[in-house]
Parts: C-alpha cells; structure tokens; sequence
C-alpha cells in the first residue's frame, strides 16, 4: 500500500505547486504509516525527477510515454490506475488545477473512489477520511468524508507552505498499455501568455477596477507588479471594456485564484468580484470611497486616488526591496 | 448530432449561506435557487447556437434533482432546447450525479455532452469528467470556444498561462466558460414555449454515494481592516512584511 501523487511537470520541468502535491501526498502517506509513490508521465529528465525526493516520494514511476507530453485526460487516468494497481494504492493526489480537474474525476470514476475536489487540509483520519474543502465560491467550508476503500483527492495549490527536505528517491519506470482511443485529443496550437507570471499560479496578484478610468492609466499598476514580481488581474467590467485582456478577469466568471497577496485598487468589491478572490491571504484594497464594500473583506486599506497612491507604493516597495536584498 | 446539456440548480450568488443543525445541512429557507451560470450562459447557449447554425439536429437538457428544481429547468426551455428530463434524486455527491446522468444518457446517442465548469454552489468541476469516463468518451474542460465540422470538435481550452486548440472526434464531453457564447435572456416567446415542451421525469437509479459532507463551517470573520494612511505607504509595505508575511 502506498499514496500516489500525479506529479504535473510543464514540458520536463516542475513548477512549485507540484512540490507542494508531493509534499502533501507524502504527509498523508506518514499519517498513514505507508509512503508515497510519485507517478511522472511524458518526457522528463532523471535529474528533474530526482527532486521529488526531497519533497517525500520514495519512489518515482515513470511513465516516459513521449505520447504523454500533453493531456490526454483517458491515458492519464489510465496510467494512474496502473500505477494504483501495481503500488496497491488506496490514495491518489492531483492537484486542482486544469489538468488534475480533468484527469482525477476520471480515476475517481474508474476506480469507484469518492472524489474531494479541492482540498484544503489533510486528512482527518479520525474520522475517516474527512477533508476540508472551500464550497458556495468560497463563503464557506464543507468538511466531506471519503466513505469508498479508494480516494482520490485534488489538492488547491498554495495552500501549504512548501519545505525542501533532504530525501531522495528512487525511479523505476512503469509502462501502461494505451489504446489509440486512449490518445483521442490531438493538440492543433498553444497560445501562452508570455513574459509575465501566470496569473492562476501568481503569488502575488495586483489587480485593478473601473476606478483606473482607463486603459491608458494601467502603468502605475503595471510598475506596482513590475516592482513586486506579480501578476496582473481585473475585474469584469474592465475586462468587458476591453481595458485589459479577457484571461486576466477574476471573479465568479472569470478566474478563480487564491494568492498570497491581492492588491486591489479601484475595485469596489461587487461579491462577484469577491468570489474569485476572497481565499486570498492577505488583501490590500485602495480605493477613493471609504464606503468602498471591499474593505468588509480586506486586512489593509488605503482611501485615496489610486493615481497619487500607486507611484508612492511602487516606491516604498523598491525601497523595501533595495533594503532588503 | 445530438446535443445533452447538463443543468445544475445552484443558489443565486448573492444568496447569504447559513447552515442549520449544528452545522451539518444547507439552510435553503429564503434561498433563490438559479441555474448555474456557466450551464446557462455558455453550454447551454452554445448548445443552441450549433443547431441554429445546422450543426446540430436536436438539444436535450437534463438535470438531477428534486421537484423544487423545476421552475429552473423550465427557464433553461424557456431559454431554449427540445425536451428536458429530470432525474428526480438528489445528492452533492458528484460521482452519483454523473452515474445518474449517465445511466440516462447511456441509451440515448448523445454525441456531445455540454456542463459547466463547475457547480458555484460545491465547487467541484467534477461531473463532466467522470460523465465521460462512465459514457467511455473523451473529455476537454474549461472550453472557451467550440466548433464542429465532419464529426470533428475544435475545441479552444484553459491552460497554465494560455490557451490551447485541440482537435477530438465526437462523442465528447466538454466544460463550458467564458468565451464560449454570450448569455441569452429568455423571451416571451421562449417563455410560452417552454410551457408545452416536454419535460420528463424519471427516477433515480440505485446509486451508492462514495462521499458525503459531515459538517460546514464559515470562514474566520476579517479582524476588520487596518487603515493605513496614503501618505505611509512604507508602513504598508513593512506590514506586508513583518505582519502578513506576504512579501
Ligand atoms: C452574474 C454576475 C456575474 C459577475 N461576475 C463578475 C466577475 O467574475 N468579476 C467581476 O469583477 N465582476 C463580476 N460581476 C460584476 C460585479 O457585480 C461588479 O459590477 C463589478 O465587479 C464591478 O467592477 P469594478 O469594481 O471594477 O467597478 P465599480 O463597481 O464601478 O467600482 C469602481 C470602484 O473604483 C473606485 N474608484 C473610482 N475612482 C477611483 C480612483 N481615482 N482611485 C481609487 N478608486 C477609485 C470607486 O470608489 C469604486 O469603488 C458579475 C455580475 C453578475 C450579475
Ligand atoms: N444536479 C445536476 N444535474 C445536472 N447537471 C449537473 C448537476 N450537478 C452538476 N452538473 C453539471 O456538471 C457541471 C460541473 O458540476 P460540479 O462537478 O458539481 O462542479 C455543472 O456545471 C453542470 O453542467
């Protein structure tokens, strides 16, 4: 018996929030008295593998199917099963992300398991297998106990902090039996938004409302991000406007994130607004109306023109910044 | 081509979440129920809009739920489609919504299974995905945009930072968002309509949940805001730092 953990690497290289899946699925595993087995799928490097380790996996499966370079949601679910089976595993870890949404539901039907979409704890073992998760878009927490022999679990990214350790790993390499059918998506072209960080991964989130009054006042923003190394978001109406591209809407019908740090300004905090936002940490909100709602959901705020405050927070961050390097 | 659009009844947004009996069940006392958004506003329209444009010949809506979920499956006719059934049963456990949907559909010849990208009431983004496990489909989530041609879909997706084009021949399930259409609001003619067009119940299959929800809780109230004035802005910047530990 052993915990699998699906470990997502983006073309051979893996991204924080993997670390972070592993480390989870290696605290279960603890819980669990047993270890946890990560699986890589696709064409990824030994050396990169071996960071796992570090992270709690005692035991790679590599898939290195070159067919499993991008996602086709059948072969990895069916990849997963067999690594499941051969590992005698009772707990498979994704993380809730675009490609762990598509993939764990799919594992979760295939193997009978109940499925926690979501999480946001570990495991309450003592009372089965109760898991916290975020429901109604964030108003609340449901706590939802996994009742079949199997579980599959999605894990929300940055919800731990993530700590190196000192492990290493071993690496064996698993092969699966695919089907043509199990290679039904053919990918035609990737349009990635370059430069910046993405935003659904982005740490640090600066984001603006109709407040900004126009396209052509987003520098100040942009050299606030600039300054602290975030992503850009906005909210609808700007986007609406075609202020700001579509992909960096949040909200109940854009974007869900949860970062560490949301800078709104000139945001007034519609619950729309607040849906996609309110599991950030911490939430600073500027903005001109002190009757503002989105200060009710905010731990920092400032009133005042967001054209006078921006070039002085850049400032201070610099400041800060050159202070602290 | 036949067209299944999956509808989710779903409290409206706004609604205040409370929850009775020690905290173990929703309190949908003064709660406005609507359909969930991303089934309305883009499967559900896009589903439409393929058969105005030719592509497909019939659009069928079903949803899993009690008889309180009718006056909104009613509005997803009134909206537009052909026929609905409602599977009368009802769970929050997304495995069983989907063997529910797919003990329906599997007799039925769908070609293309239209949800959302997730239910804004548990949050899952589930239902799709094992949909099409159980109908032995292929699945594309978070689609932005759809085209079929030849028995072909072209679908647009969500990626990490982008979008991708993928190519997949039908049957398919696909998760709808933004993108996908623009939200239709029902007319009087849609609404009269859909007074006579059939809506069929069937019941539930006996269906093990693998899940269930034990308890809820509310997120820990904000301390309040700390105000910080616009002249300070390194106190903000030291707070971020030594107190949120943000930066
Ligand atoms: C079903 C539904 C879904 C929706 N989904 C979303 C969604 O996903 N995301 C979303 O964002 N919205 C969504 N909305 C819209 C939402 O209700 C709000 O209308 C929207 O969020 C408002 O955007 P805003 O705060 O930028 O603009 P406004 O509400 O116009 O607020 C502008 C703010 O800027 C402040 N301001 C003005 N000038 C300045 C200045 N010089 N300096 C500083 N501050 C200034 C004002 O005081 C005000 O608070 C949705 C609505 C519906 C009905
Ligand atoms: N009770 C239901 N009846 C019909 N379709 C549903 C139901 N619940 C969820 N769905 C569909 O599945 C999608 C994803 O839901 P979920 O997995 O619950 O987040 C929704 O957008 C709907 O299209």
């Amino acid at each position: 018996m052993s915990v699998i953990v699906l470990a997502e690497h983006s073309q051979g290289t893996f991204k924080k929030k993997t670390f972070e899946s592993v480390q989870y699925a290696a605290d279960i595993a603890k819980a669990m008295g047993t270890t946890a087995t990560a699986v890589a799928l696709g064409t990824i490097a030994d050396s990169e593998l071996q960071l796992l380790g570090a992270y709690g996996a005692t035991k790679v499966l590599h898939v290195a199917d070159a067919k499993l370079d991008t996602l086709n949601a059948r072969a990895y679910a069916k990849a997963l099963a067999t690594a499941a089976e051969k590992e005698g595993a009772k707990v498979i870890i994704a993380l809730h992300d675009v490609t762990g949404k598509a993939v764990a539901p799919r594992l979760s039907a295939r193997l009978k398991a109940g499925m926690v979409a979501g999480a946001v704890s570990l495991p309450d073992l003592g009372k089965g297998f109760a898991i916290k998760k975020a429901v109604f878009s964030g108003k609340a927490f449901a706590f939802v106990n996994i009742t079949s022999d199997v579980k599959v679990v999605t894990l929300m990214p940055n919800t731990f902090p993530v700590k190196q350790g000192e492990g290493s790993t071993t690496i064996e390499q698993l092969s699966v039996t695919f089907e043509d059918k199990d290679f039904g998506v053919t990918v035609k072209e990737v349009s990635k938004v370059t430069g910046a960080v993405p935003l659904s991964e982005a740490e640090l989130v600066v984001s603006g409302g109709r407040g900004m009054k126009g396209p052509e006042n987003w520098g100040p923003l942009e050299d606030l991000a600039g300054s602290l190394g975030a992503a850009l978001a906005c909210s609808r109406p700007v986007a609406d406007a075609h202020w700001r591209p579509h992909h960096e809407h949040v909200g109940q019908t854009g974007g869900t994130i949860r970062p560490n740090l949301y800078i709104a300004v000139g945001i007034s905090g519609a619950i729309q607004h607040l849906a996609g936002v309110n599991a950030s940490k911490t939430i600073v909100v500027i903005n001109k109306d002190p009757e503002a709602p989105f200060f009710k959901a905010a731990d920092y705020g400032v009133i005042g023109d967001a054209a006078e405050i921006l070039p002085k927070l850049t400032e201070a961050v610099k400041k800060f910044k050159a202070a602290h390097n | 081509m036949k067209i299944l659009v999956c509808i989710a009844q779903v409290p409206d947004t706004t609604t205040k979440i409370a929850f009775g009996d020690n905290n173990t069940t929703f309190n949908t006392a003064g709660v406005t129920f609507i359909i969930n958004p991303y089934d309305e506003w883009y499967a559900l329209v896009r589903a439409l809009e393929l058969k105005e444009s030719g592509v497909a010949t019939a659009v069928n809506l079903v949803t899993v739920g009690k008889a309180d979920a009718e006056p909104v499956i009613r509005k997803a006719l009134a909206i537009g489609g052909d026929e609905a059934v409602r599977i009368d049963t009802d769970s929050n456990d997304p495995y069983v919504v989907a063997a529910q949907i797919a003990e329906y559909a599997k007799s039925e010849g769908y070609d293309l299974v239209l949800c959302g990208k997730e239910s804004i009431d548990y949050n899952n983004g589930s239902v799709g995905a094992i949909l099409a496990e159980m109908l032995d489909m292929n699945y594309i989530g978070f689609a932005s945009s759809l085209n079929i041609e030849g028995g072909i879909a072209t679908v647009k997706r969500e990626i990490e930072g982008g979008e991708e084009t993928d190519a997949c021949a039908l049957p398919l399930v696909v998760s709808c968002q933004k993108g996908m259409a623009e939200a239709r609001i029902p007319n009087m003619r849609g609404i009269m309509a859909a007074r006579t067009k059939p809506l069929k119940v069937v019941a539930g299959a006996d269906i093990k949940p693998l899940s269930e929800i034990v308890s809820y809780e509310m997120p820990p109230a904000k301390t309040g805001v700390k105000m910080i004035s616009a002249d300070n802005m390194d106190e903000l910047v030291n707070l971020l730092h030594s107190d949120a530990k943000v930066i």
